[in-house]
């Protein structure tokens, strides 16, 4: 597998590209909250959002509809708020008959779930956004500068590093299982869920004890190197006055929306 | 529609702002002992191994086995990771998973990431290490089926508290979102108990020594049994009330306010705080997380002093 197997950064030269990790791990952030903080309805600041989304596709260059296709990823979550629909008492819209259970969706419930949907589907498009222009040891470094304690960003850029190679690790032992669980057809083979799940556990442990003594290769090899417990960084950000203007102009933007949706 | 395989990773939208405050808080404090604790106790070795480490659990809920009709029972591993490589470190290496399946594949939030920390890394940890921990005298057979069941638990605990704060955001009714969620993770626990327990074993008949005594496992404090216990008879608790009596439960949280809290009254916590043109929503709830965050910062700092001064 290669390296960059995860990686979801698309390479363009853009203004989004360019700006200050900083500053879009901020804006995305404000962006998120502001959503949550919208109140129920508020359609045209809801719709100005979804502008911001689009413009900002559009800035990156990467298409118009570039985060719109893997947006709905969120999508089956939403049945967990489908209950909102019956529970908040208003006008009656539709009255059906579910399981022996007379069902009523109520106006007020059908303005919650859809503002919920829409929360969400704002949010998530952004954090596809900034992981596209943003590469992954750049987002790290600027969580870093964000006050994220330096353990837990290490671990997770070690993590990033090495999914790849102790994913390479499943695929081995998948296939390995695979090709000792032959079969014949309309015969059943193999053990039943509990042989089956004691197979699973038995690869989860060949696994740790594989990563556990790579993880002491690596750290051999890293005290050779001249590792003393802290990471360094070639590529040091620096904040331009551009990724000032840009921060400005974006909370100005969210801070307008806010105050749109409460009109 | 539910059997989705992580059901518990929580998007952006779905939680109010002040419960997600509220899960961060109570997340970043538990983190700042995790932290300070592994420092402690690993040193400048902790980062690879803990890094590989969180690279394995990632690595590992790829595992699955067929259950039936085209269902699999696959790993959370919070409770095996607390087990295997002690409470606080587990934690940290759980928070990585969580904090890298949101920021790269965005699987689960960005904003409610403390919340998705607290139910999937730091509860279950704390259940599964916990009731491990209580039987580490114990023979082999005990320790496995006490892990087994602390694996199943933590993944009941994970989908009570992802169902108590969907309701309490207004997102989920109580009297639906509780029998669900917890129906359906009962069934995805055994898988986790199943995997846990072979995978336990497995360690412990080539590596016992990564679980026997002067290990990382058995160095966690006997407090994480009280932690651990008093968690677990929360959920043990909680749950048959909540499924069998709702309205009960309902009840108790608008007579403490918990409801009005979570849903739609975040600037009551500083009542006097309002600003004429944006309404009082908006800019005070933004404050009173910052008022909460200082005042925990404040308690941490005080504590972090008082833990130095002691040793």
């Amino acid at each position: 597998m290669h390296f960059d197997a995860f990686d979801r950064y698309h390479e363009k030269e853009s203004f989004l590209h360019k700006l200050d990790p900083r500053v879009k791990v901020l804006v995305t952030v404000i962006f998120i909250v502001s959503n949550a903080l919208l109140p129920d309805g508020a359609w045209l600041a809801f719709i100005l959002a979804w502008l911001f989304v689009v413009v900002a596709n559009v800035i990156s260059k990467l298409g118009i509809g570039f985060t719109l296709k893997r947006s709905i990823i969120a999508l089956p979550f939403a049945l967990i708020a489908i209950t909102v629909l019956f529970s908040i008492p208003g006008e009656p819209l539709y009255t059906f008959n579910f399981l022996s259970s007379q069902l009523t969706i109520t106006d007020n419930g059908l303005l919650r779930f859809v503002s919920i949907l829409i929360r969400s589907w704002l949010s998530v498009q952004m954090a596809i956004l900034l992981v596209a222009v943003t590469r992954f040891p750049d987002l790290i470094h600027a969580l870093e500068h964000l006050r994220v304690p330096a353990i837990l960003t290490t671990i997770i850029a070690f993590l990033y590093r090495y999914l790849f190679v102790m994913t390479d690790e499943v695929f081995r032992l998948i296939r390995a299982r695979e090709s000792r669980s032959g079969g014949v057809a309309g015969r059943r083979s193999g053990g039943g869920v509990l042989w089956r799940a004691k197979i699973a556990g038995n690869m989860v442990g060949q696994l740790f004890l594989r990563s556990f003594e790579r993880s002491d290769r690596i750290y051999n090899a890293m005290v050779a190197r001249g590792y003393a417990g802290h990471l360094y960084t070639l590529n040091a950000h620096e904040m331009k006055s551009y990724d000032y203007f840009a921060t400005a102009f974006a909370i100005g933007l969210i801070f307008i929306l806010q105050v749109i949706g409460r009109l | 529609m539910l059997l989705s395989p992580a059901p518990l990773h929580i998007p952006d939208g779905f939680l109010s702002i002040v419960v997600s405050i509220i899960c961060w808080v109570i997340t970043i404090v538990t983190l700042y002992f995790a932290i300070s604790k592994t420092n402690q106790a690993l040193g400048e070795k902790q980062i690879p191994l803990m890094g590989v480490m969180a690279a394995f659990i990632f690595a590992a809920q790829m595992i699955n086995f067929p259950v039936a009709g085209g269902t699999s029972g696959h790993l959370l591993g919070g409770a095996l990771a607390a087990i295997v490589l002690g409470p606080w470190a587990g934690m940290l290496v759980m928070t990585a998973v969580i904090a890298l399946q949101a920021l790269l594949f965005q699987d689960g939030g960005l904003v409610v990431m403390g919340a998705n920390i607290l139910n999937m890394g730091l509860i279950t940890a704390a259940i599964g290490y916990g009731l491990y921990r209580s039987v580490s005298s114990q023979s082999k057979a005990v320790k496995l089926g006490v892990a087994g069941f602390a694996a199943w638990l933590s993944v009941m605990a994970g989908a009570l508290f992802t169902a108590l704060q969907l309701w309490l955001s207004g997102t989920s009714q109580l009297n639906i979102v509780i029998p669900a969620m917890m129906g359906v993770h009962a069934l995805i626990g055994v898988g986790e108990a199943l995997i846990t327990v072979a995978a336990l074993s497995f360690i412990m008949q080539t590596r016992p020594d990564l679980l026997g005594e002067g290990s990382e496992s058995a160095k966690g404090s006997r407090n994480w049994i009280y932690a651990g216990g008093i968690i677990s008879l929360f959920v043990v608790l909680i749950s048959p009330f909540a499924s069998g009596d709702p309205d009960g439960l309902e009840r108790v949280a608008i007579d403490m306010g918990f409801i009005d809290a979570g849903q739609d009254a975040p600037y009551s916590i500083i009542p006097d705080y309002t600003l004429p043109f944006l309404g009082e929503t908006a800019l005070s709830t933004i404050l009173a997380g910052i008022v909460g965050i200082v005042v925990v910062a404040v308690i941490m700092v005080l504590v972090g002093r008082g833990l130095k001064a002691k040793s």
